[in-house]
C-alpha cells in the first residue's frame, strides 16, 4: 500500500449527507473483478444527472470534504478503490459508515471525522479554492491563507498502517503466528465442535 | 464482572491485543461470494499465501447469478466470468464451493444458517454488509471488505476495535400481521440510518423471544441499515431447535457440550450497555418507506408529511412523490419478494397465504425469488409455487436478484417497486428505479392491488 504522510492539495466539496456506497460505486459495475482502474465508475449515476459533478476522472483535488454518514450501506470495497483510483487520498466528514471507514485505511485513503461546524468551515474553504495541508504525522489540518490548524484524531492502528504503507495480512503473520497457534490449541480443546 | 453477550463473544475470540487499542480477533467462519473475493484471492497470490483453514470457509455465487437459469449458460459474459473465477479460486485454494446447479445454492446469508454452519458463539464474517443476519444465532457476525476477506483466509484473524454496546429492548405484543420486517423498519425510523454506527446491537425482550429464527434473521439482517455492523439475539430453545440435526450442526457428545456452552451466551442481568433504546411494539403498523433511505418510513396516518427536511424533499423528488399526498394512491409497476432479508420459507408462506385465490394487478410484474434451492424445493413441496404462479407471479431460481440488481433483473428508470429487500437507495434496483421497502405480506398485497396498501391499520 502507498504510504500517506502529508497531503497538500485543493479540496472538493460534496455537502450532501448519507452518500452510500451504492452512489459512490453503482452495483451494476460490481461484476468487474479489477481493483485498479475503477475510478471511471465512481459516482457515475451522478454524472448522468449532473454533467458538472466534480468527482470524476482527471480531477486534481486529493481531498474530499463530505458530510454525515459518508460511505454507509454496502461493504463493497470497490467504493474506496474507485475513490483512490481518482487520486483522492483524504476524506473528511462528520461521520462515516463503519465498514467503509475501515476499508479506507487498507487502501491508502485517510478518513477523518470532525465535528459538524468544523466540517462546515472546511466546505467553505474548499469552495473558496484554498489549499489544504493534511499532516498525518502531527495530525493537523492547515489551510492556506488562514491561521486555522485543526487537530484531528484517527485510530492508532490505521494511522500507523497508512504512515508505513503496511500490508495488514503479512504483518499479522509476521508478528502473531505464535499467538494464533496458541489460541487455536485452546479453542480446539474447549470447543471441539468447531474443529470437525 | 457483568458482561453483555457482545462482550462475551468478543473476549472469547481475542487472540491478542496490539497495543494500540485494537485486538486480533479469531474468526471461526468465512462465507464467500463472487463479488467481494476475486481481489482477495489475487492478494493471496501476490503475497504467496495459502488459506489457513480452508474447511472454515464456504463459497457460493449469489449476487450476479441470473434467476432464470434452466441449465442455460449465463448470458452476461462478465457475470459468467466472475462466477467461473470464484469456482476456480476455490479449487486453487481448496475452499468448499456450492455449485450453481446444486439444490444447496442460494443467497449466502440464507444457506449458511440452513446448512447449520452459523452457530451460537461463533465469529462469522463475509464480504457483505448483511452478514449481521447470522447474529440471530448469538454469533458475532459482521460484514467486511475484500481486503479483510484475504486477511481472514490467510490468518484466520482480523484486526478489530471493539464496538460500543447497544441494547434495543422491545416490549409489548406484536399485532397479527406485523412481522420482523416491520419491527426492523420501525426501529430504523426511530433511530435513523446512522443511529447505531460504532455500536453492536443486541435485541432483547419478549417480542424477540417470540420470533422464529427466520424473523430474528430478518431483524439482525437490517441492523446494518441502522448503522450497526452487528445485530445479536441471545440463543434459546428456538435457536437450538432450528440448528439441531442440520448438516453442519454438532452431533452426539459434541451437541451436548455445545449446548452447555451456548447456554452461557446471555448478557448478565447487571450488564450495562453504552446505549439503550426501548420500543413498544404493540402499536406498530405495517411499515413502508417513501424515500431513498431505510429510515424514511411512512407515518402511521398514511400521509406524506407536509414539512420536510431538504433531505426528505430531495428523496421525494427522486421517488416522484408529492408532499402532503395520501400514500395509497401511488401505483406500483413491480413487486419483489425475496433477498437475504425476506427470502426464507416463512416469508414465502406468509406471502402465499396473502395472495391465495387472487391475481396480480394488470400491468404489475411480480417476482418471487426464493433465498435458496432448499427454500425453493420446500416451497414447491408445499405447493406454494403453484399458488404464486396461478396468481400471476413469476417463480424464479435463487439469488440476490432485485435486491442489488447486479444480474439481469433490473428495473427501468422511473418504475416503482414494492420490495421485501433491505435498501431503497437511489438506483438500487436499476438506474432511476424507485424502491419501497416493506414486508412480504405488504409486497404481496401491493402486487395484487397494483398500489401500496397497508394490510391493517390506517390506509387499508
Amino acid at each position: 500500500m502507498r504510504p500517506l504522510t502529508i497531503v497538500k492539495s485543493l479540496a472538493v466539496s460534496l455537502p450532501e449527507a448519507n452518500i452510500d456506497t451504492d452512489i459512490i460505486y453503482p452495483a451494476r459495475f460490481l461484476t468487474d473483478t479489477r481493483k485498479v482502474g475503477l475510478g471511471e465508475y465512481a459516482f457515475l449515476d451522478r454524472h448522468e444527472s449532473n454533467p458538472d459533478f466534480p468527482i470524476r476522472t482527471g480531477m486534481e483535488q486529493k481531498i474530499l470534504i463530505a458530510n454525515e454518514n459518508f460511505g454507509s450501506g454496502s461493504s463493497r470495497e470497490q467504493a474506496p478503490w474507485a475513490l483512490a483510483d481518482l487520486g483522492l487520498r483524504v476524506l473528511i466528514a462528520p461521520s462515516f459508515g463503519d465498514i467503509f471507514h475501515g476499508n479506507c485505511f487498507r487502501n491508502g485513503l485517510l478518513p477523518i471525522c470532525l465535528p459538524v461546524p468544523t466540517v462546515h468551515e472546511l466546505h467553505r474553504s474548499a469552495v473558496l479554492g484554498r489549499e489544504f495541508e493534511i499532516n498525518l504525522v502531527d495530525r493537523h489540518i492547515r489551510i492556506d491563507g488562514t491561521r486555522l490548524a485543526i487537530r484531528f484524531d484517527v485510530p492508532p492502528d490505521g494511522r500507523e498502517s497508512l504512515l508505513n504503507g503496511w500490508n495488514e495480512t503479512t504483518r499479522i503473520l509476521e508478528n502473531h503466528t505464535d499467538d494464533i497457534i496458541t489460541f487455536e490449541h485452546k479453542q480446539r480443546s474447549e470447543q471441539p465442535w468447531l474443529w470437525h | 464482572m457483568s458482561k453483555t453477550l457482545y462482550e462475551k463473544l468478543w473476549e472469547s475470540h481475542v487472540v491478542c491485543t496490539t497495543g494500540s487499542g485494537s485486538c486480533l480477533l479469531y474468526i471461526d467462519r468465512h462465507y464467500l461470494h463472487e463479488v467481494s473475493t476475486p481481489q482477495s484471492f489475487e492478494s493471496l497470490r501476490t503475497d504467496k499465501l495459502s488459506v489457513r483453514r480452508p474447511e472454515t470457509n464456504i463459497a457460493v455465487a449469489d449476487h450476479s447469478v441470473p434467476t432464470r437459469r434452466d441449465g442455460r449458460p449465463i448470458a452476461d459474459p462478465q457475470a459468467a466470468a466472475q462466477i467461473a473465477l470464484l469456482e476456480q479460486n476455490c479449487l486453487d485454494f481448496s475452499i468448499p464451493y456450492i455449485p450453481l446447479d446444486s439444490d444447496e445454492q442460494g443467497i449466502v446469508h440464507v444457506i449458511g444458517p440452513e446448512q447449520g454452519l452459523s452457530l451460537p458463539g461463533m465469529t462469522i464474517v463475509c464480504g457483505d454488509s448483511h452478514t449481521s443476519t447470522h447474529g440471530a444465532f448469538g454469533a458475532l457476525a459482521f460484514g467486511i471488505g475484500a481486503s479483510e476477506c484475504g486477511t481472514v483466509m490467510a490468518t484466520q484473524c482480523l484486526l478489530q476495535k471493539q464496538a460500543r454496546s447497544m441494547r434495543v429492548h422491545f416490549t409489548g405484543r406484536l399485532q397479527d400481521g406485523i412481522t420482523a420486517k416491520d419491527l426492523a423498519l420501525a426501529l430504523i425510523a426511530k433511530i435513523g440510518t446512522a443511529g447505531a454506527v460504532g455500536h453492536a446491537i443486541e435485541f432483547t425482550g419478549e417480542p424477540i423471544r417470540n420470533l422464529s429464527m427466520e424473523g430474528r434473521m430478518t431483524l439482525c439482517n437490517m441492523a446494518i441499515e441502522a448503522g450497526s455492523r452487528t445485530g445479536l439475539v441471545a440463543p434459546d430453545e428456538t435457536t437450538l431447535e432450528y440448528i439441531k440435526g442440520r448438516k453442519g450442526a454438532p452431533k452426539g457428545e459434541d451437541w451436548d457440550k455445545a449446548c452447555a456452552y451456548w447456554a452461557t451466551l446471555q448478557s448478565d442481568s447487571k450488564a450495562s450497555y453504552d446505549k439503550e433504546v426501548e420500543l413498544c411494539v404493540t402499536s406498530i403498523l405495517p411499515q413502508v418507506t417513501y424515500g431513498t433511505r431505510p429510515d424514511q418510513s411512512l407515518p402511521d396516518n398514511g400521509w406524506i408529511p407536509a414539512s420536510l427536511t431538504d433531505d426528505a424533499r430531495n428523496a421525494l423528488t427522486y421517488m416522484g412523490i408529492e408532499p402532503e399526498t395520501e400514500f395509497d394512491q401511488i401505483g406500483i409497476d413491480y413487486a419483489f419478494i425475496g433477498s437475504c432479508t425476506n427470502g426464507r420459507i416463512e416469508d414465502l408462506r406468509a406471502a402465499a397465504a396473502q395472495i391465495k385465490g387472487r391475481h396480480v394487478a394488470h400491468g404489475v410484474t411480480a417476482l418471487v425469488v426464493p433465498g435458496s434451492g432448499l427454500v425453493k424445493k420446500q416451497a414447491e413441496a408445499e405447493g406454494l409455487d403453484r399458488l404464486f404462479l396461478d396468481a400471476g407471479f413469476e417463480w424464479r431460481a435463487p439469488g440476490c436478484s432485485l435486491c442489488v440488481a447486479m444480474n439481469d433483473d433490473r428495473l427501468p428508470a422511473g418504475s416503482r417497486c414494492a420490495s421485501t429487500s433491505n435498501r431503497n437507495f437511489e438506483g438500487r434496483q436499476g438506474v432511476g428505479s424507485r424502491t419501497h421497502l416493506m414486508s412480504p405480506l405488504m409486497a404481496a398485497e401491493a402486487a395484487i392491488n397494483g398500489r401500496i396498501v397497508r394490510t391493517m391499520g390506517t390506509g387499508s
